[in-house]
Formats: structure tokens, sequence, C-alpha cells
């Protein structure tokens, strides 16, 4: 009887619990679908500048990292999700275990009856092209891979389409920054793995904290990337943490008082550390202040990779039937990468403000040149 | 090493096979059957607690509470829709069509052969946790010897697949030289030998000579099609070479001098020496056994698929082998069933990805409680002896709490 009680006093304490969650909740998205139905409404309606393709199906497959990456694999899962928002399209997707799964996974979005299909980074480039020669009527986009051969040609079947990115221009921006920054005089910089998509970064970075050295007569140094040697220091891991906190833990205690992480999750442990230390932090791929803001007080800025807007323009090419196999390679010039707005606390005055405005002119002109040395 | 726990308790009386009669398997397959069925029940609910529908028809329910019985029936008919729709997409992507089956016997391939390493392990008393790693070296190798060597169709494949089986051996064969000569514990080893592997594949990775031409990635090319193994009516021969591969197990373990002797020291290492048996011995064999099953695992995956090497072939096989081999209780056809089953799994949790929404890691989940369902039982009923032994008393009551 007393049990039963018991049982009947807990039963309505939860009912009452969840009674309030719920009428809570309601409330909020009441409110919620109120305020943001009416922009979406003056947007679509007047203008009318997206068109709309309900019966596209635009399609996407992951790297063993998974959508919830928050690096690439989501970044790029943001262009899917935009593209469904904006242009009203269907969508599916997979996410990868592991590599050989990679084409089953393809060929699983060819049986869904995808008109697109989004492949996310350089390991699914073979299995990516086999199945765009096996189905020319489905446009593919690959991102952080494009096809050349020995003599820079593009090699890809006209349904592919390869989407690159000139991070090295915006890091060689954040370098340059961070050599004027910086009051050790000491810089440092990890990857993830030595691969060519994360070097591009640490390399661009070293060559604007060179530029810097080479037009005041400093002598800022880079800690954790040699440019001649190509080589670095490396989590080789991108998803741990904690060794990404004890790689710039290191570079900290050798002196670096900035530090710039490109190890997607794993660098997260570079802010960690860089936060606990007093030194100060430059986020890549998204704008940290917005995809790590727990970190935005000690973040210079961010080197932003715009694989969304990339991927999302992909798909709506191929919807509107203007799909080319035409590399795209984002860089300055077209905004398809750049540099974050700088930290809410980073204090950058008007002249370096003004300089680095005027180094991003100068490489989209080709003054400056970003690249190996 | 007292208190732990050995391998063979957590393999259930398999063993009397003086008068192994199809009874006596009856608790296991049913214990089995049981968790299976308890998993995917588990996962029903998780698929109904994720569900959309479900879960507006949930607000609107507390919302309103006046009109409960319309929004109750709502909750009730979403969610029988959402569970249809995901286990009906795993059946169809595991088993509904030609190419689905093919999938899941692709997919269950590896992880029989890394099963089996594990389980023949287990028999003689050790924990192979090192598949990840013994499989990782045997990719490299038999990747290594696919794509470099111009070699005749039938010769390069064989070639291949040696490399592959004497690279997982040779990395095995290292954890039980370790334990037989300095004692060191095999599970510390091989968890350590799978982080060294892994880094051993990514400093030969770096090195030009294992990259695709024109190519800085962490990526070798793919083995040639000499060296891949022939395709018949879409299945790849590789298939039945880890049937094959279970036969022998079956073999060693029941059949040969070797067999015995490692089922002995797997029951008591000093009686067996005592006996006359070199531990040494077998401790080297049955982890040099381990790792070439591993490495059959990783031959299956880069020459069975056409796979390039990365630090990522093999997944993460060596991990779910340990599964499928408690799941199969170490013996040779039950690694093959639960191989087959998680196979189906996989195959099928790519089905209700694409056409049902379903997150991936449900799969997974399911595939945990299995295991955990499975073992679950195991250990109450340990529990249980160890109980009777001291108090001598009937143990009807735990027998009950197992049921």
């Amino acid at each position: 009887m007393k049990k039963t009680a018991r049982i009947a006093a807990v039963g309505v304490i939860a009912a009452l619990a969840l009674t309030a969650c719920g009428d809570r909740e309601d409330d909020k998205k009441g409110d919620d679908t109120k305020s943001s139905s009416a922009p979406t409404d003056v947007s679509s309606s007047p203008t009318d500048a997206l068109d709309q393709y309900p019966d596209f199906k635009a399609c996407m497959v992951s790297d063993s990292g998974g959508f919830d990456d928050k690096s690439f694999n989501q970044t790029s899962h943001d262009g899917l999700t935009n593209a469904v928002a904006d242009y009203g399209v269907q969508s599916a997707e997979v996410e990868s275990n592991d590599p050989s799964q990679f084409a089953d996974n393809i060929q699983s979005m060819v049986d869904e009856g995808c008109n697109s299909i989004t492949t996310v980074g350089f390991l699914l480039a073979d299995d990516t092209i086999a199945s765009a020669t096996e189905n020319p009527d489905i446009d593919y986009s690959i991102v952080d891979f494009a096809y050349f051969d020995d003599k820079g040609n593009n090699t890809a079947p006209a349904n592919l389409k390869g989407l690159t990115f000139n991070t090295g221009q915006p890091s060689f921006l954040a370098g340059y920054l961070a050599a004027a920054k910086t009051q050790s005089g000491v810089v440092g910089t990890f990857g993830g793995l030595n691969i060519p998509t994360v070097t591009i970064f640490m390399d661009g970075f070293a060559q604007g904290v060179d530029y810097y050295n080479e037009e005041n007569g400093t002598d800022v140094a880079v800690l954790g990337w040699d440019r001649e040697k190509k080589d670095g220091s490396f989590t080789e891991d991108f998803e741990s943490t904690t060794k990404g906190q004890n790689v710039a833990e290191e570079l900290i205690s050798q002196g670096a008082d900035i530090i710039f992480p490109v190890a997607g999750p794993a660098g997260l442990g570079g802010l960690q550390a860089a936060k606990d230390n007093g030194a100060w932090g430059i986020w890549v791929d998204t704008d940290g202040c917005v995809s790590a803001s727990e970190y935005c007080d000690i973040l210079l800025t961010s080197v932003m990779k715009g694989m969304d807007v990339a991927v999302e323009q992909g798909i709506a090419d191929a919807a509107a039937g203007t799909f080319s196999n035409e590399p795209y390679s984002g860089t300055l010039e077209n905004g398809g990468v750049d540099l974050a707005p700088f930290g809410p606390n980073a204090d950058i005055d008007d002249d370096l403000s003004a300089t680095i405005d005027d180094l991003k002119q100068q490489i989209i002109d080709g003054t400056i040149e970003v690249g190996a040395p | 090493m007292a208190m732990s726990p050995t391998p063979e308790a957590i393999v259930p009386d398999t063993e009397p096979a003086a008068k192994r009669d199809v009874s006596s398997w009856l608790p296991t397959v049913r214990d089995t059957l049981l968790a299976i069925a308890l998993a995917l029940t588990v996962g029903a609910f998780l698929v109904i607690v994720s569900d959309e529908q479900v879960i507006d028809a949930f607000k609107d329910l507390i919302a309103y509470p006046g009109s409960f019985l319309i929004y109750a029936g709502d909750i009730v008919k979403y969610s029988a829709e959402a569970v249809w729709d995901a286990y009906s997409a795993l059946v169809r992507g595991a088993v509904g069509s030609g190419p689905a089956l093919q999938r899941t016997l692709e997919r269950s391939a590896p992880l029989i052969c890394a099963g089996l390493g594990v389980a023949i392990a287990f028999r003689a008393g050790l924990f192979n946790i090192g598949a990840q790693g013994q499989a990782l070296v045997g990719a490299l190798a038999a990747g290594y010897v696919g794509f470099t060597y111009d070699l005749p169709a039938g010769i390069h494949l064989v070639a291949a697949i040696a490399a592959g089986l004497a690279a997982g051996a040779f990395w095995g064969g290292l954890v039980g030289w370790l334990k037989a000569t300095s004692g060191a514990h095999e599970v510390i080893t091989t968890i350590m030998l799978n982080n060294v592997a892994r880094f051993v594949v990514l400093y030969f990775l770096a090195k030009e000579a294992f990259q695709k031409h024109n190519s800085d990635n962490l990526i070798t090319p793919p083995p040639m099609d000499s060296a891949t193994f022939p395709t018949v009516g879409g299945l790849h021969l590789g298939i039945p070479l880890a049937v094959v591969a279970a036969g022998a197990v079956w073999w060693i373990l029941d059949r040969s001098k070797l067999g015995f002797e490692l089922r002995a020291v797997g029951a008591n290492p000093d009686a067996s020496r005592t006996a006359g048996m070199s531990t040494t011995k077998v401790y080297i064999m049955v982890m040099a056994i381990a790792g070439l099953l591993s490495g059959l695992a990783a031959c299956m995956t880069v020459l069975g698929l056409h796979q390039s090497v990365t630090d990522q072939v093999v997944g993460s096989v060596g991990f779910d082998a340990i599964t499928v081999a408690l799941l199969g209780r170490a013996t040779p056809l039950g690694t093959v069933l639960a191989g087959l089953l998680f196979g189906a799994l996989s195959a099928g949790g790519l089905g209700m990805q694409a056409s049902a929404g379903v997150p991936p890691e449900l799969i997974q989940v399911i595939q945990a409680l299995i295991v955990l369902f499975v073992a679950a039982p195991a250990l109450v009923r340990n529990f249980g002896r160890i109980k009777r032994r001291r108090t001598k008393k009937s143990s009807v009551e735990t027998e009950g709490a197992v049921a």
C-alpha cells in the first residue's frame, strides 16, 4: 500500500515536471516560429532570388569522421542543410565508418535516386570518380580534392567537380597578424596529420610570419612547421583534444604565445592550452567565435574555409542545370576562403587592420604569391 | 593474475567434447537469441524517442492534455511507423536484394577472420586486443606487394596474401614472444602494439614509394587487378576463404596436438607446464596464428574490395572482432555466425541510414547491447556458481534471476 502510494507520488511529480518542460518548450517553439517565419517570408517573396527545386535530391557521403566532427565534414554538411533551406531540395546522407564502406555508401545514394552527390574528403577520391563514371546523369562534387594529371589538366569526367580551397592565402594573413601581435617573438602551429590539406594552412601561416620579418626587420620565430623540410608538429589524430593540448603546451613552454592549431576537433585542445596559459589562439575552418564560442575571448581571428558555401553552390548549379566539371578553388578573391572578424579582445589597431586589408588586396592582385618556397 | 577472470570463464561449457549433443547447445543459443531480441527492442525504443513526429505528438499531448486520446493514438501510430521503417530498411539493406546480400557477406568476411583470431587466443587463455594492429600491418604489407610488384595474375595474389598473413603473424607472434619470455601481459602489449602499428603505417605512408603518383596525401595506390581476389557472381573469392579459415581453426582446436596443448594452457598454464608442455611455444604459436587470421581479415578488405591503404583502412575491425568472438563463444562455428550477424547489421545499418534516415550510431548501440546482454547472463551465472561452491546451497534462485 505504502509502496503504491510512493510510486503514484513519483509518477505525479514526474508528470508535473514533464508538463512544465513541455509547456516551456512549446512556448519557445511558438516564439521561434513566429520570429523566424517573418524574415523568411520577406526574403523569399519580394526578391524571389532563389529558385526552388522540390524534385531535386541532393545527397552527401561523409568520410570516417562523421558529420558531427565539428570540422570539415560538419561544415560541408552545413552546405547541404543550407541548400535544403534555401532551394527547397530533398536530401539524404550517409556517414562512413571506415574506408571500405565508401564505395557502398556512394552506391546507396545512387540507389536512393539522388540527383547530386557530394563526397567529403580526399579519401573518397577513387570511389567518387568510379561512381561518377558509372552514373553520368548524377552530378558529383568532392570536397578537398581535384583531379589533375601531371600537366595540371583537369581529368574529372563532365559530371564531377572538385572543390578545393587555397587556405594558404588567409593563413598568410593570420601569420602576419600573429607576428605583429606576439609579445614573446615566438608563435606556434601544429597539424593533425602531415597531409597537404592541413599543411597548406601551416605553410601559409609561416610564410606570413616570414613576410612580417622581412618587412619590419624583426625575428619572429615559428614553431611547429619548417617550410624547408615540410615537416613539423602533428597530433597524428584529428579526434583527441588531449593530444592537441599536449602539443600546444609543448609549443607554449618553448615560448610561443600565439597558437594556430590545424587539427580539427583535436585543435580545440590547443585552444584550451592557450586559454590556460594566457596565450592567444587562431582557429581554422570556421569562425571560432561561432563554432567554438567558449574560446572566443582568446581568439585573434580565424582562417575560414568556405566549404559550406562551395558545397551549396555545387548543389544549386546541379539543380539549375549549370553544373560544370571545372574545379572550384576557394580564394580570397572569390571569398571561398577568408579571415574571420577579429576576436572581441584581440585589440587590433587600425594601422595593423589596414595593413592586413592591404596584404589581402596584394594577394588577390598576385603581387604576393602564397605557396611553397 | 588470479583476480582477473580468465577468458575461459566467458566461454560457457561448450567443452565436454565427449558427449556433445545438440541439447547442450540449446541454452547458449537461447541466451544469444534472447540477447539479440532484447537489443533490438532497446533499439526500437531509441528509434521511437528520436523520431520527430513522435516527439511533436508528445509535446502536443503535454500541451493539450484534454485531447489525450488523440495524441496518444498519434504517438502509438508514429512510433509503430518509425520502428517499422527503420527495421524494414535494416532487413532490406542486409538481405533484401542481391547487392544487399553481397554487401553483408563482404562485410562479414573480415569480421569472421579477425574474430577467429581473437577466438583462438581466447581458447589459450589470452585476451587478444591486438587484432586491430595485426590487421593494419597486414593491410600495409598486402597492399604494398599488391601495388608495387608487377607479377603474373595468380602468383601476385598469392604473394600479396602471403605478405599480409606474414606481417600479421609477425605482429601477433611478437606478443606471444613477449609474454613467453618476459611475462608481459598480452592485454598491455596488444593495446600498445595497436598504437605502434598505426604509427608504423603512418611512417610508411609518408614515404614516396607508398604514395600515389603526384600526390602527398597519406594514401597508397589501390592494389593492381592481378593482386585482387577474383570475383564470381559478384562475390570475391576471399569470402569462401573465410569459411575455410574457420574450418582450419576448428581442426586446429579440436583435432591437432597444438589445439590440445593450447586448450590445456588456456585451462591451466602451470599444470600444462608440469605436464611437460612448452607454454613458450604455445603462446608464440597461438598469437602468431591469431595475427595471421587478422592479416587475412586485412586481405579481405584490401585485396577483396580493392582498397587503397590508409591508416584507417581496416576501420575498427580489430575491436569488432572481439565482440564477434565473444558473441560466438570463441568457437569457430559461433564466430562465423556472429560475423554474419554483425556483417548483416553493418550492411543493414547503411540501408537504415540511406532510406530511413536513422543515425548510424544506432547499429553500434545495438551491437554493443547484444554483447552486453550475452555477457551479462554469463557473468551472473558465474557469480552464481562461485556462490554455490562457497555455500553449497542450491542455486535455484540465481538461475531464476538469470532467466
